[in-house]
């Protein structure tokens, strides 16, 4: 590979882990000088590389040249010194030289508790989404901005407060203690939940970055299933859950980069390994006791891994939906669930069910209320999905609305 | 929004154990109906089914007896409680129980007493 192809793809996998064990060392009040020695790291290989081409073995000269670089900053400044030297004695009492540790054992306890410390109940959601997909991701400003729909300005600041927010919380990069685990654990599945879901259904039009989110979701998850104090059931089910929903990435979009809805997805596309990876990791996920809403989400991705309707498909499914929303209600999952009832029970019945959910802003509400009347009273079908089509804020919405529409005017 | 407690009051102990389709179908009208209310965002709790066998009455100078007595013409096996804007909001829900439409029982509903309330 040349370095002009090989530093990007480098840059997305060492330069997290460079800031992950740079930033534990120095800790997180110091996370900014992590991410610089980093980037400047790169910004060097970029230099030397070019002119003296790619040295035998790129990712330890990468490493060679962060630890040189963070050791010069330690001794060049004050604060470092004052605040890691009394640690470094503690572990190495007899050596002077500083020990900065890239094994891979390191780099993964490091970007674990990262996770952790980013994860943090006293910063919100969006900022922690914001700030893995930096820090532990290794995105670009820029590239958040897109899939967040906004601009750098607004992201460098999210991200700025969260920094000062951990900074003054006195976050500490560490495991929490066995007591914590659990609680701290919950916040964590949350934010890659939506880190996921950010890919998955995100409005932004750049497909690959939004496959990438969905991947590094997966590949932070699957961190925590390998280490084995957070590989939880709930942590498998989650994986299961992302590896079930991936296994669709082929088929949700024609050639054109058209959306495909899932009833007219070719299912050949579907990817088989992800769909017995995400089964794996729902067996793993069924011990213990608590049924967490991630066991039922996946629960309900494994049925639609099977194309054919069948009546137990459905029967299992609505009763899903239905503890589902006892555990947590969500306007789509209620949706859903009418959905999943008129398959059990009838479009008629559905309608009834669906005419109380009074969710009078929303569009998939009044798309929903369309596909029912569908056949059974089709003015009503149309008036409903032109309330959803007023409603949509998308393109790629109003597009399978649109369609719809016109499909009934035809009949 | 006020909350409203869901008495099932059963009526009738059954002759036979039910089949395992009929307690499966059992099973799900509870849950749909259940389901319907949580779609609607107005389900407070899903309370818990009560037991009859090992319960006790505990009365006054720790005079306690087994109970309730299922011959008895009533009992309680289970509550839940709902969210509505009112009593007759909350009947509505109570008419769709399964106990109610499969003639098992009735459902008693009462509201929930905050320490506001004055009542």
């Amino acid at each position: 590979m040349a370095s002009e192809e090989l530093i990007p793809h480098l840059f997305r996998t060492e330069f997290t882990k460079i800031t992950a064990v740079l930033c534990r060392l120095f800790g997180i009040e110091h996370m900014e000088a992590a991410e610089d020695i980093a980037s400047e790291t790169f910004l060097s290989a970029l230099e030397i590389w070019s002119y003296k081409g790619v040295p035998p073995n790129p990712v330890a000269w990468l490493y060679t040249v962060a630890k040189n670089k963070a050791k010069n900053l330690m001794a060049r400044n004050q604060t470092f010194s004052k605040k890691i030297e009394p640690q470094l004695k503690r572990s190495s009492a007899n050596s002077e030289e500083i020990e900065i540790d890239l094994s891979e054992k390191n780099i993964s306890d490091s970007q674990l508790q990262m996770l952790f410390a980013i994860c943090h109940p006293s910063i919100p959601a969006e900022a922690q989404i914001g700030l893995a997909l930096r820090v532990l991701c290794g995105f670009g400003i820029e590239e958040i901005a897109n899939a967040f729909l906004t601009n750098k300005e607004t992201i460098n600041k999210r991200l700025y407060r969260a920094k000062e927010k951990l900074q003054q919380e006195n976050v500490q990069i560490e495991f929490p203690s066995e007591k914590e685990i659990n609680k701290r654990l919950e916040t964590v599945l949350t934010t890659l939940y939506l880190l996921f879901n950010e890919g998955y259904y995100s409005e932004s039009q750049d497909a690959v970055l939004r496959e990438d989110f969905c991947l590094e979701a997966m590949r932070l998850s699957y961190l925590l299933v390998e280490n084995e104090t957070t590989n939880q059931p709930n942590v498998n089910a989650l994986l299961s859950l992302m590896c079930f929903h991936a296994s669709r990435f082929e088929a949700r979009k024609d050639k054109n980069g058209e959306p495909v809805l899932y009833e007219e997805q070719d299912e050949s596309l579907w990817n088989k390994e992800l769909i017995n990876k995400g089964i794996y990791f729902l067996n793993k996920a069924s011990t213990g006791n608590e049924i967490s809403k991630y066991h039922i989400e996946a629960s309900i991705a494994y049925w639609h891994t099977i194309k054919t309707d069948t009546k137990e498909k459905w029967e299992s499914i609505l009763q899903l939906y239905n503890r589902l929303l006892m555990i947590e209600y969500s306007p789509v999952v209620a949706l859903n669930r009418t959905f999943a009832l008129s398959k059990t029970q009838g479009k008629k019945a559905a309608i009834v069910e669906a005419e109380k959910l009074q969710l009078s802003n929303n569009h998939f509400y009044y798309a929903l209320l369309g596909e029912l009347y569908k056949g059974i009273d089709n003015m009503k079908a149309k008036c409903n999905f032109e309330k959803a089509y007023a409603l949509a804020k998308t393109q790629t919405d109003k597009q399978i609305i649109r369609r719809n529409i016109d499909a009934l005017e035809q009949v | 929004m006020k909350e409203f407690v869901l008495i099932f009051r059963t009526s009738s102990t059954p002759s036979a154990p039910p089949t395992k389709e009929q307690a499966e179908q059992m099973m799900s009208s509870w849950m749909n109906w259940m389901g319907s209310i949580a779609a609607q965002d107005k389900l407070a709790s899903r309370g818990s089914r009560l037991g009859i066998t090992d319960s006790k009455v505990v009365g006054p100078g720790n005079v306690v007896t087994n109970g309730p007595f299922t011959e008895i013409k009533e009992f309680i096996n289970g509550f839940m409680i709902v969210k509505a804007d009112s009593i007759d909001e909350a009947v509505e829900f109570a008419k769709e129980c399964p106990m109610v439409t499969g003639g098992g029982g009735k459902v008693e509903v009462r509201p929930a007493v905050n320490p506001e309330d004055n009542n």
